[in-house]
């Protein structure tokens, strides 16, 4: 499909989510039916996280846009994200319904 | 570095306020911290445990480098202190030297140790930090067995979470 949108997963090794993200990301998307491979980008320095705005492992941007906008003023480094399920509870992984959401945003 | 059977390191750390802790047995000593998600998923457990099993000694300790993640300086500690209802004091390892006696890996690593300060159980508190039915199974289990003066059935598991931050 051509006009499939660019799916990233930006991850640091030092954290151990990204193999959960990764498998739950595609499994969205095809579910779906969004055929885009998703790229993945390893961090592995603080000054690349500055450089790529990565706020933390796993980040996934989808078309660019972070599909959890970090927080004014949240450092970019070398870390696991922290990110909240819709009900409330903290997690290393975003909420699947929330990557639900901006993959049918961006489809 | 300890392992099953070996006797833990004692410590005194600071709290929050300041205040020195000792270590006393039986006693459960949590490696964790404030920026990682795993310390965070399972903190609520952990504490849940820590007000179940009020004979047992509960230390919350972060070890991590507080300059490279300052969301884990002793003003953050003692912020989190503040608006949270903690079961434990939060005890500062500001020279690592705790964690790296304890060979602790990550945050959260759980050690659990006997009336004799031997380690009796390490590892993660339960089998999913995404499953708060889970209650930190493991950790209970390894409590009741000491409680029942018995072997703990499971001494080890792979303890999950963030990497400790080490110094450079």
């Amino acid at each position: 499909m051509s006009g499939d949108p660019a799916v990233e997963l930006l991850f640091w090794e030092g954290c151990p989510s990204h193999p959960e993200a990764l498998e739950g990301l595609r499994r969205i998307l095809r579910e779906e039916g969004v055929g885009t491979a998703v790229e993945l980008v390893e961090v592995t320095s603080d000054e690349q996280a500055r450089r790529e705005r990565f706020p933390g492992s796993p980040t996934i941007r989808i078309d660019g846009e972070d599909i959890v906008p970090p927080g004014e003023g949240d450092p970019f480094s070398l870390t696991c994200r922290v990110y909240r399920t819709r009900d409330g509870r903290y997690s290393p992984l975003p909420d699947p319904e929330d990557v639900r959401a901006a993959v049918r945003r961006a489809a | 570095m300890t392992a099953i059977g070996d006797r833990a390191p004692s410590f005194t750390l600071p709290d929050t306020d300041g205040h020195d802790h000792s270590l006393e047995t039986p006693a459960v000593v949590v490696f964790t911290c404030n920026h990682c998600p795993y310390a965070l998923a399972w903190h609520e457990r952990i504490a849940s445990a820590a007000r179940d099993y009020p004979d047992v000694r509960f230390y919350a300790i972060n070890p991590n480098d507080a300059e490279r993640y300052p969301r884990d300086s002793l003003e953050a500690m003692r912020e989190r202190v503040a608006s949270e209802d903690w079961t434990m004091p939060y005890l500062r390892d500001d020279s690592q030297d705790v964690a790296r006696a304890f060979g602790a890996k990550t945050t959260p690593d759980i050690f659990v140790l006997d009336a004799d300060g031997l380690l009796r159980y390490r590892g993660a508190p339960d089998a999913d930090h995404l499953d708060p039915s889970l209650d930190a199974s493991w950790l209970r289990e390894a409590l009741d067995c000491l409680r029942a003066s018995e072997d703990v059935t499971r001494p080890e598991t792979d303890p999950v979470g963030c990497s400790i931050k080490w110094k450079r």
